[in-house]
Formats: C-alpha cells, sequence, structure tokens
C-alpha cells in the first residue's frame, strides 16, 4: 500500500511539473498542445548534461551539482522551446494548436536524437535525485516513508504549484497574467504589455514543463529512459482540463492520475490486460469533468476565455 | 471664468487615410464644470476626444493640461496627466470581480492587497453615490454597473478629467438620471467632466457648456444656460436641411403583420421586449424610433424568429390564401415553409446578414441555396442575381467573385438589400439600413424602400436619424426600453414629440402598472 | 512642436494587410520561400551531424522516395494514408470544429475492424466478411466522432480538448484488447492477411490508393458544390449568419462530425484491412496530428492537400533513408518535419501583415 502511494506521487509530480507548466501558459491565453514535445526535450536535456557531467568528473561526483546540473539543462531546454513557440504564436500569430504539434514533433524528435548521443542508462545519476532530502526518515516508520522519504522533485513540484497558484491569484502579476487570458484587449488597454506577458509566462510554463520530462525519467523510472515521455506530457494535459486550471487542485489531481496510472500494479488480481484499462482512467475523468464542467457553465470552472487566439492589437 | 482651466486643444486635425475625422478643431474645459460635445453620428466627437486620450496620436495640433503643452501619444500618458475617458463598449474582464478590474494594469508600489483596494473603491462609491458591490463579478452586473465599475476605474487612478463617449446610450431613464446625479457631484467635487453626446435634453440638463462639432469641424462653444434647443439643433446639424425624401400616399392598406402582446428576457433574465403589440400594413413603411439598445433588435429578431418569445403572439395575413398564420416562435424555415415572405436586413451586416469571406455570388445564396433538387448547389441562378444587383445598384466592385468583405460599406448594405428585396417580400424589415453610409448611397436604400412599400410590401425602418423617420415613414412607433411609447403619425408628428417619448422616463407608468 | 518629436511612430509596427492585395503570386512565392528555407536549414543541420556532402544528403532524401518500385509504392500508400486522414478532419476544420481525434477515431475504426476479422474471418464468406468490416470500421470511427460534437453542440464543451482526450481513451482500449486477444502476452497480434481486403493488380497498396483518390474527389466535390458543404462554410465563417439564414448550427455540427468520423473509419479499414492486417497502439501512427497539418496548410482545399500530404510523406520518408544511409539516429525524420512545418506555420505571418519600419512608414505619408 505504501509502495502504491509512494509511487503514485512520484508520477504524479512529474505529471504536476507538467501541468503547472501548461496551466501558466494557458492562464495567458496559449493552448499549447507542444508541452510533450517540450517535456521530452526537458527531460533529454537533463540527462544529457548529467551524462556530460558525470564523463567530466569521472569518480569525483559533487552531488548537489548531480542534482543542480541536469535540472539547469531541463530548465534551459523547456525555455528555449517554449521561447520559440511563442516567437510563432506572440510575434507570427501562428495558430497555436498547429505550432504546438509541430513543436512536440520537433521535440519528440530532438529528444531522441540527444539520448541516441548519449546513453539510455542514467541510473548513477538518477540515484541523487531520489535519495531523500530529509535525513533520517526511514527511521520514522510508514509516516517516513509516505511523507517525508522523497528525492528532491517531490518537494520542488509542490513548492513550483504552490507559488504558481500563490502568484496566479494573490499577486499583481498573476491578476495582470490572468487578464491577459481572459480578454487581451482589455488588459492592453489597462497598460499592460500582453507580449511581454505572454512570452515571459509560456517561456517560464514551458521551462517548468522541462523540469517534469525530467523527473519523469529521473525518479519515476529511476534513471531508466523510455521513449514515452510524450504520453505524459499529454496526460499533463488533462491534468490542467481535469483540475480547472488550477495548479493547487492539481497536487491532488496529480496524485489521482499517478494512483489511476500505476494501481494496475499494485492491486492483485488486476490481469495483465487490465492495466492498459486503469491507464485509460485518467483520461476517462477529464472527459467528464470537462463534460460536467461545461454543462454546469461556472464562469470560474472555464477555460480562460481568449484561449487558443492570437492577439492583434489593430484587429476589430 | 474664475475657474481653472483643465484641458485645452488647439487646432486638432486627424485624418485616416483620405477621411478627414477632425479638422483644426478647438476645445477648452475648466476644472469643476460639466462640458458636453455635441454633434450628430460622425461628426467626429469620439475621435477627437480618442487624441485626447491617448488612442489616437494627433496629425497636427497641441494639447494642454493644465495651462501646458503635454505630448499623451498612449493611454499610460493619458493617465500620468490624470485624463480618463469612458468608452462606449467597456474594457473589462468579465471574469474578474469590480476591484480586480478597476486595479488592473496599476503599477502600484505598494503591495498587492485586494482587501484594501476594496476599501478604497468603497471609499470612492461612497463618496460620489455609486451603489455597487466591489466583489461582484463583471458577468453578474447589468450594463449601468459595469458602465459604473468603468467610471470607478478612472476615478481610481486620480483622473481629474473624466470623458464619458456617449454616456447614456445604453441605460434607462432611471439608470441615466442616476448617472447624471454622481456627474453633477463629481463636478462640484471640483472634477473635469466631458461627456460627448447627440442628446439635446441631456446637454441642456447637464452641461454647463456645449462644444458642438458637424462633420469633423469645430462649429462654437455656448452657455448651455444661454442657447435653447433651436440654436443647437442649428448648430448641430448646420441649416434645416430638408432630406427631399420622395413620400408616396399609401396604397390598398391593408394589414400584413400583426404583433400582440410579445415579450421576452434576455440570457440574463433582463426584461428585453415588454408587452409590444402593432401591427405592419402593406404598403406602408413603419418607422420604429428609439434609443439604440431598447429592444429594436430583439423585436425584429422575434418576428424573424431568432429571438425567443416568452408571451404573446405574432400573427401574419398572408395575402395569398387570405390565412392567419402565428409566427410565435418558430423557426426561419419553418416560417418560409408557411409562405412567409419575409425579408430581413439585419443591423450587423457582415456579421448576420452577409458571410464577409464568401464572394457576392455565395452571398446571394444565402438566402436561396436549398432551393432546387439534389444535394447540390445552384450556382446559376444567384450568379445571375449577383450580377443584376451589381448593375442595378450599381455597386462597386472589381467583380461577382469579389469577396464582400472587400467591398465598402455602402456596396456591402447594396448587396445585402439588393439579396433581401429580390425574394419579392411581403414584409421587409431593415435595421439601421442607412447606418454608416454616404449620402447616395442612403438615398440609394431610401428609394429601394420606397419602391418596396409602393409594390405593396409592409416595410419596417428601424432608424436613428429622426429627420430621416420623419420624411420616409408613414406611421412611426417609438420604443422606450423594450416598451411601445407612442404609435405618431409619420406626418404630422414633430421631431421634439418623438425625442421626448424616446426618452421621457416611464417610472408614472411604472407606478400605475404597480397599483393595477 | 518640440515635444511631439519623441514619441514618433514606434521603431517597427505591424499592420494587417488588406486580403486583397495579397496575390496569388506573392502567396506562392513566400511558401516557396519557407520550404526551401527550411529544406535549407535541414541540410545543414543533417550535413553538421553527418559531417557529409550536403548534396549527399539531399540525394539520399530523393532516392528514399522515388528509389525504387517499392519505395515509389510505399510513398503512394504514405500520402495515401496521411491524405485519407487528412481528408476527414477537413470537414470539421472548416466548420472551425477543432477536431484532434482523428488519430482516436482511426485507431478505434482499426480495432472494430481487426475484432471482426478475428472473430467472424473463419465463419463468414469473403464478400460478407468485408461488407461487415467496412461497415464495423465505419460505425466504430463515426461513434467516436460525434460524441465530442453532440457535446459541442448542446453544451459548448471544448472539442480540441474532448477529441484530444478520446485518442487517448482509444490508445488504451486498443492496448487492452490486444493483451485479451493475444493470449501468449507478447501484445503482438499476427498478422490475418488471409481476411484482408481484396488485393488488386497484384499490388498490396494499390486499392488503398485508388478508394483514396475516390475519396478526394467526392470530398473536393462536396465542399465546394454540395449544399451540405456550402452550410459548413456558413457555419465555419459565422455561426449568426447561419443563425440568421435558418442553419441548424447544432445539426450541422453533428452531421458534419458524422462524416468526419466516417472518412477515419475508412481509413482505419484500410490501415487495418487493407495494409497491416493487425493492429497496434501505433497503427495510426501520428497521422491523426499530421493530419491537422495537411489540412490546414492545403487550405482545407482537398486538391491542395494531395500536395502538401506527399511534401509530408516526401520529408518523412527521405529523412528516414538518409538516416539509414547515414547511420544517424531515425529522429532525425521527426527534427526535420517540425522544422518544416514550424517554417510553414509561421510564413503565414508574412502574408497577413506587414511590418512597417518608422523610416518606410514616412515615406507612405
Amino acid at each position: 500500500m505504501v509502495a502504491f502511494l509512494v509511487s503514485a506521487i512520484r508520477l504524479g509530480m512529474s505529471l504536476l511539473l507538467g501541468s503547472t507548466g501548461e496551466t501558466i501558459t494557458e492562464k495567458v491565453g496559449h493552448l499549447n498542445l507542444g508541452i510533450p514535445g517540450i517535456m521530452c526535450v526537458g527531460a533529454a536535456c537533463g540527462c544529457y548534461a548529467e551524462y556530460l557531467y558525470f564523463k567530466a568528473v569521472g569518480v569525483a561526483v559533487v552531488p548537489i551539482l548531480a542534482i543542480i546540473i541536469p535540472l539547469i539543462a531541463a530548465l534551459i531546454g523547456g525555455a528555449l522551446m517554449g521561447l520559440l513557440f511563442s516567437f510563432l504564436t506572440i510575434t507570427l500569430r501562428a495558430n497555436q494548436n498547429m505550432t504546438g504539434l509541430a513543436i512536440t514533433t520537433l521535440g519528440i524528435g530532438l529528444s531522441e536524437y540527444i539520448i541516441n548521443e548519449a546513453t539510455t542508462i542514467f541510473t548513477k545519476g538518477s540515484k541523487y535525485f531520489t535519495a531523500p532530502l530529509i535525513p533520517f526518515t526511514d527511521r520514522l516508520g510508514v509516516f517516513g516513508d509516505l511523507v517525508l522519504e522523497y528525492g528532491v522533485f517531490v518537494y520542488l513540484a509542490l513548492a513550483i504549484a504552490i507559488v504558481t497558484t500563490y502568484v496566479l491569484n494573490k499577486t499583481r502579476v498573476g491578476l495582470h497574467l490572468r487578464a491577459v487570458g481572459e480578454n487581451p484587449a482589455t488588459a492592453d488597454a489597462a497598460g499592460i504589455n500582453v507580449s511581454k506577458y505572454r512570452y515571459v509566462a509560456t517561456c517560464i510554463g514551458c521551462a517548468i514543463a522541462g523540469l517534469g520530462g525530467l523527473a519523469f525519467i529521473m525518479d519515476y523510472l529511476k534513471g531508466n529512459w523510455e521513449y514515452c515521455v510524450d504520453t505524459i506530457g499529454w496526460l499533463a494535459i488533462a491534468l490542467v482540463i481535469f483540475t480547472v486550471w488550477n495548479p493547487t487542485i492539481a497536487i491532488f489531481g496529480s496524485v489521482a492520475f499517478g494512483a489511476l496510472y500505476v494501481a494496475s500494479s499494485y492491486i492483485p488480481g488486476v490481469s495483465f490486460a487490465g492495466k492498459a484499462l486503469f491507464k485509460m482512467l485518467p483520461y476517462v475523468v477529464t472527459l467528464l469533468v470537462l463534460i460536467i464542467t461545461s454543462m454546469r457553465k461556472k464562469r470560474e470552472h472555464q477555460p480562460p476565455q481568449s484561449l487558443g487566439l492570437s492577439y492583434f492589437r489593430e484587429e476589430r | 471664468m474664475a475657474k481653472p482651466i483643465a484641458l485645452e486643444c488647439r487646432g486638432i486635425t486627424k485624418t485616416f487615410g483620405r477621411v478627414v475625422a477632425n479638422k483644426n478643431c478647438d476645445l477648452e474645459v475648466y476644472h469643476g464644470e460639466i462640458l458636453a460635445i455635441l454633434g450628430e453620428n460622425g461628426s467626429g466627437k469620439t475621435t477627437l476626444m480618442n487624441m485626447v486620450a491617448g488612442i489616437y496620436f494627433p496629425d497636427e495640433g497641441r494639447i494642454f493640461i493644465n495651462g501646458e503643452e503635454v505630448t499623451i501619444a498612449s493611454p499610460k500618458d493619458a493617465f500620468a496627466y490624470k485624463i480618463g475617458m469612458i468608452h462606449q463598449h467597456f474594457k473589462l474582464v468579465d471574469l474578474f470581480s469590480a476591484t480586480e478590474n478597476i486595479i488592473l494594469g496599476l503599477e502600484e508600489q505598494k503591495k498587492y492587497n485586494l482587501k484594501v483596494a476594496e476599501e478604497k473603491v468603497d471609499e470612492i462609491c461612497h463618496k460620489y453615490g455609486f451603489e455597487i458591490d466591489p466583489r461582484k463579478k463583471i458577468y453578474n452586473m447589468s450594463v449601468s454597473e459595469k458602465q459604473t465599475v468603468e467610471i470607478i476605474k478612472v476615478l481610481y487612478r486620480g483622473a481629474d478629467i473624466l470623458i464619458l463617449d456617449e454616456p447614456t446610450a445604453v441605460l434607462t431613464p432611471q439608470e441615466t438620471q442616476k448617472l447624471f446625479a454622481v456627474l453633477r457631484r463629481m463636478r462640484d467635487d471640483g472634477k473635469c467632466i466631458i461627456i460627448i453626446t447627440h442628446k439635446l435634453h441631456e446637454v441642456l440638463s447637464l452641461s454647463g457648456r456645449v462644444t458642438v462639432l458637424r462633420k469633423g469641424e469645430y462649429i462654437g462653444t455656448v452657455n448651455t444656460a444661454e442657447t435653447t434647443e433651436s440654436q443647437l439643433t442649428e448648430m448641430m446639424v448646420g441649416k434645416k436641411i430638408t432630406l427631399n425624401i420622395d413620400r408616396a400616399e399609401p396604397q390598398n392598406v391593408t394589414d400584413r403583420l400583426e404583433v400582440q402582446h410579445i415579450s421576452s428576457v434576455d440570457a440574463l433574465g433582463n426584461t428585453v421586449l415588454d408587452d409590444i403589440s402593432f401591427t405592419a400594413r402593406s404598403g406602408e413603411i413603419l418607422g420604429i424610433a428609439g434609443i439604440a439598445g431598447s429592444g429594436q433588435r430583439e423585436m425584429l429578431e422575434a418576428i424573424a424568429g431568432l429571438h425567443h418569445l416568452t408571451g404573446g403572439d405574432i400573427y401574419y395575413h398572408n395575402p395569398k390564401t387570405g390565412q392567419i398564420d402565428d409566427l410565435r416562435n418558430k423557426t426561419p424555415i419553418q416560417i418560409r415553409d408557411l409562405g412567409v415572405r419575409l425579408s430581413f436586413v439585419p443591423e450587423d451586416r457582415l456579421g448576420m446578414g452577409l458571410v464577409g469571406n464568401m464572394d457576392i455570388v455565395d452571398n446571394m445564396m444565402l438566402r436561396s441555396y436549398r432551393k432546387g433538387r439534389g444535394m447540390f448547389l445552384h450556382r446559376r441562378e444567384p450568379k445571375d442575381l449577383a450580377e443584376h444587383i451589381i448593375h442595378d445598384l450599381q455597386v462597386v466592385t472589381p467583380g461577382a467573385s469579389t469577396p464582400v468583405r472587400h467591398l465598402s460599406g455602402g456596396n456591402v448594405q447594396k448587396v445585402l438589400v439588393g439579396r433581401e428585396i429580390a425574394a419579392s417580400p411581403t414584409v421587409l424589415m431593415a435595421a439601421y439600413p442607412v447606418r454608416g453610409l454616404d449620402v447616395n448611397a442612403s438615398y440609394t436604400i431610401y428609394n429601394l424602400l420606397n419602391q418596396q412599400k409602393e409594390r405593396g410590401t409592409a416595410v419596417i425602418f428601424v432608424g436613428e436619424d429622426l429627420d430621416v423617420l420623419l420624411e420616409l415613414c408613414d406611421r412611426i412607433m417609438v420604443i422606450n426600453g423594450g416598451r411601445i411609447a407612442g404609435i405618431v403619425d409619420g406626418r404630422t408628428a414633430r421631431k421634439d414629440e418623438i425625442g421626448l417619448l424616446m426618452t421621457k422616463s416611464q417610472e408614472k407608468e411604472d407606478a400605475l402598472h404597480g397599483e393595477n | 512642436m518640440a515635444k511631439t518629436e519623441k514619441t514618433l511612430a514606434p521603431l517597427v509596427h505591424i499592420v494587417k494587410r488588406d486580403p486583397g492585395s495579397v496575390t496569388w503570386k506573392y502567396r506562392l512565392l513566400v511558401r516557396a520561400i519557407a520550404v526551401l528555407a527550411a529544406l535549407l536549414l535541414s541540410g545543414i543541420l543533417i550535413t553538421l551531424l553527418t559531417k557529409k556532402n550536403p548534396l549527399a544528403v539531399y540525394g539520399s532524401m530523393v532516392s528514399g522516395v522515388f528509389g525504387s518500385p517499392r519505395r515509389i509504392w510505399n510513398m503512394l500508400q504514405g500520402v495515401a494514408m496521411l491524405l485519407c486522414v487528412s481528408l476527414a478532419v477537413t470537414p470539421a476544420f472548416k466548420m472551425k470544429f477543432w477536431n484532434i481525434g482523428a488519430e482516436g477515431q482511426v485507431l478505434i475504426s482499426g480495432l472494430a475492424c481487426v475484432a471482426t476479422m478475428m472473430f467472424l474471418g473463419s465463419a463468414l464468406p469473403t464478400g460478407l466478411l468485408i461488407l461487415v468490416m467496412v461497415a464495423v470500421s465505419i460505425l466504430a470511427g463515426t461513434i467516436w466522432a460525434v460524441l465530442p460534437a453532440i457535446f459541442k453542440a448542446y453544451w459548448n464543451t471544448n472539442e480540441t480538448l474532448f477529441t484530444l482526450m478520446m485518442n487517448y481513451v482509444a490508445t488504451q482500449l486498443v492496448d487492452y484488447f490486444l493483451k485479451v486477444f493475444v493470449k501468449d502476452g507478447s501484445g503482438v497480434l499476427t498478422p490475418m492477411p488471409q481476411f484482408g481486403l481484396p488485393v488488386i493488380g497484384n499490388q498490396a497498396y494499390l486499392l488503398n490508393v485508388l478508394i483514396v483518390a475516390v475519396v478526394t474527389v467526392l470530398a473536393y466535390i462536396y465542399l465546394k458544390y454540395s449544399k451540405q458543404g456550402y452550410e459548413i462554410s456558413v457555419v465555419g465563417e459565422s455561426e449568426n449568419t447561419a443563425r440568421y439564414i435558418g442553419i441548424n448550427v447544432k445539426k450541422v455540427i453533428i452531421r458534419t462530425m458524422l462524416l468526419s468520423g466516417a472518412i477515419c473509419g475508412l481509413a482505419g479499414l484500410l490501415l487495418v484491412g487493407g495494409t497491416n492486417h493487425t493492429i497496434s497502439t501505433t497503427t495510426a501512427g501520428g497521422r491523426g496530428f499530421t493530419a491537422i497539418m495537411v489540412s490546414w496548410l492545403g487550405k482545407f482545399d482537398p486538391l491542395y492537400m494531395v500536395l502538401t500530404s506527399f511534401l509530408l510523406v516526401f520529408l518523412d520518408q527521405g529523412a528516414q533513408q538518409v538516416s539509414t544511409d547515414f547511420r544517424i539516429s531515425s529522429s532525425i525524420s521527426d527534427i526535420v518535419i517540425g522544422i518544416i512545418l514550424l517554417f510553414i506555420i509561421g510564413c503565414e505571418f508574412f502574408l497577413q501583415y506587414r511590418v512597417v519600419t518608422r523610416k518606410n512608414r514616412k515615406e507612405n505619408v
């Protein structure tokens, strides 16, 4: 049971990072279908950086650097992809759905290329990510195992989700950001630099999503690269809808998704085939949430109003 | 004048392409006064004020604030000079609360604190007598409440010069009175208030001085106390112009469309049509007058089968069969299947009447594409019709396969009216058919409506220019707040009589209804 | 007037082009430049990675597509399948209904088809079996497509997100049934060519190519000359106008998605019944997404879409060849396609907007 929850939480946190990133970009009005590709790139950049670092230092590994270097690489990888997406959709006003899908294609290709240049085994580096951040937790019994014995990513994801919710709802920047996503013309008239907000928010969101990709490989998969980071990306997009654009709800939503995803391995009696059905559940519940919120028409639970639309001031 | 001067414009000129919006305009306003800028639609009032508010940048001229020459290149600059403008189209984020909208875009040094902001909003409300809940979401608000939010937004930013662009266009008479009371209080507080309007009675009841523009040019400024309605009208429209629209005596007048006690509500549950009854007759033009948004659009859409009614009936007297059919809450297709030849020129030409990206031929098909057998379109007839209309109505276009979006406003309207008339309707409804059209195009439209009248169509014409209504229509129905305020004879009615019906408060009648 | 000097027009300013002023020559030029620039960039990239002569790289691409009859047939099959899915999404796109669920619609109909082949294959005579396969595949595709349409029509549920989710539901269903069907637990279903669609002219792909060619022409006629196609355009351009002339918008949305789903069903049938004779979770192979590009790049015109799907298949197959010839990762194909797509998407900007710099603005005034 404990192992199941721990596994669910660890998968959930990489989903949480992805969905927090997507939430930020959606809040400024960007439906970024490039997130799966961006998560791939983030993961690949992080892993590649780890590979280079280990190759450079040999055995003299500084644990903190072994964590920081891949993190920064993943952030930069994600942010650069975000910059590309932003340039096309904001400056060139390209269609967001198209751009996102193309970015995903490109991202998957890039990540596979990068990984092929290195290796698919990062278990050595993964150790540093999965090592419990808080010492002596193994003596605290179940509580310690369940609540405290996580690597850096779980706490990082939680912190990012909470900070994001706070910034979105309780700060001036958040207010402006949401205004840009809801009604860019109004935001523009109020003196908010729409393009700047969109650029910055999208790049930050994509950087966070990039971390999510790295978390999936380094934490959940314990360093064994699998070519399925993009599925986690789509799941993260689903999670955004499931949690009605709120990263704090997403903390619980992500664990729920994680649980559904891994449940089949831990529940006795589930057949080999049944696992596939369990993996379907996150999408089905997301569909239900999407349907129910659209039927209830509660304004707070709808997608940002100008989601998917480019903004051009002189268009009337 | 003891009061200090707040804003002064000298020789402002602005052109858009070849169109001169403002030519050498002057303006001065003092602190603690309400200045009305009066002018007809298209006289350049809004453009002039947009330059003061930083939306446009003047081609020529100088602007002074408190005696100092300034450059206002953006709304931000305008805020810095304490100028705030309340536009006709509100710029609010629906999902946000009043306060969130009010503080949107502000870069204060202080920490972001919604509570404090809400208190400050409350304070402003208290000071000037606004009634609004700072936490209420915009999507739950009435138009008047939204306007209040816009005004508070400007005041919150510490504006001393407030510009209101036709603020009463969307308000009920009661709401208008409330707004005026607030504006007077602000004036007494030393604010400088500029109100753009084309309604004389508002000018007279509210302003201290009036500046009149006509066709982009500055005509003059007078003290309200020393002027009369007729003087202002003359300044506004120039010397009395007779429009010389032909008006034939109605022939063979018979009842065609009988509207009885129709009522409806909008999405928010507010009443938009309240017990409206009238009869449109063949061979006659029935004019509909009223302030914009009094229910004209909903009324026409209800007749066309596009607006749901909560009560009442719409009877159509079929001239062919002699039958009487009830059109209430039927779909446009059902109405057509009953043999009702109803044509409708909606207000929103490119958004409703036509498809901008389609060419003239395909737009002709909008009404007729179902005709003919089989699953395929028949483009021959619409093509002939398109060429016919282009020729007869002198539509300026490179050809019948040009997307209508590329045509000028007048030509777009010719295409739309031409198509609607081509169906040889028994009822023709036209909403603001000459809005934005030049004189020649307008007369083309008047002639077309008159031709329809002469061939026995019941024409319903919703207009905004009272002179036109008075010269074109046989009867004029005035609606006010979703109700009929009166039906007058187009030949004998006076302009001020209609103006009064359009604007008079209906509170008294409300009271009477209440007693019953 | 000294003060106004500092607030001149901004340094660069973007204005919308008058759509009438954009000639087809200009359109062609911009798009051609975009494709060439992207090819050049990809060529440079590959050259840097392989350190081989760039001309050899392009040569390898061309030979990968046209080098042998087999490759040409592969290309034709690729174009046909991609085009088929693209034709499916086009009516919906024209209606501004963002159906990104073609992937799932194709998969689910493939699943239905494979199930029919497995369970009825030996029970029914060939002719009847094929009829059932056709019916079942198309039915499955329509169901998958019409669900989001119903919710869109009645509750305005976001169709992009809805169809996206449906893709993964379909993928997992395929995964599930593969595990149920395949008793050995490998999850790989042995092909059943004996129950497939007939092979004509001794060419495995000929039937597919012919069917898609017919569908292309039909789709072109439907969109351009039929009343229903006209209704789709009106609804896509302006729902308000559609209402005004009495079009039942809900009905059109649902009807169009039925059609969309049916064509996806056909694609599933051709892929499973006509080509692979088996199914896996990757049978649709991302075509549902690529099809969106094809349709959009082809301006929703089935005839242009033949060209755009050829372009994408050419790139994919060519890049695969490059990766084999020069022993680099096959992911190069995704990278090249991604780059080309981004260039083409980006170049639309130059068709819709004009950049006015301060200098030439002055000259204009």
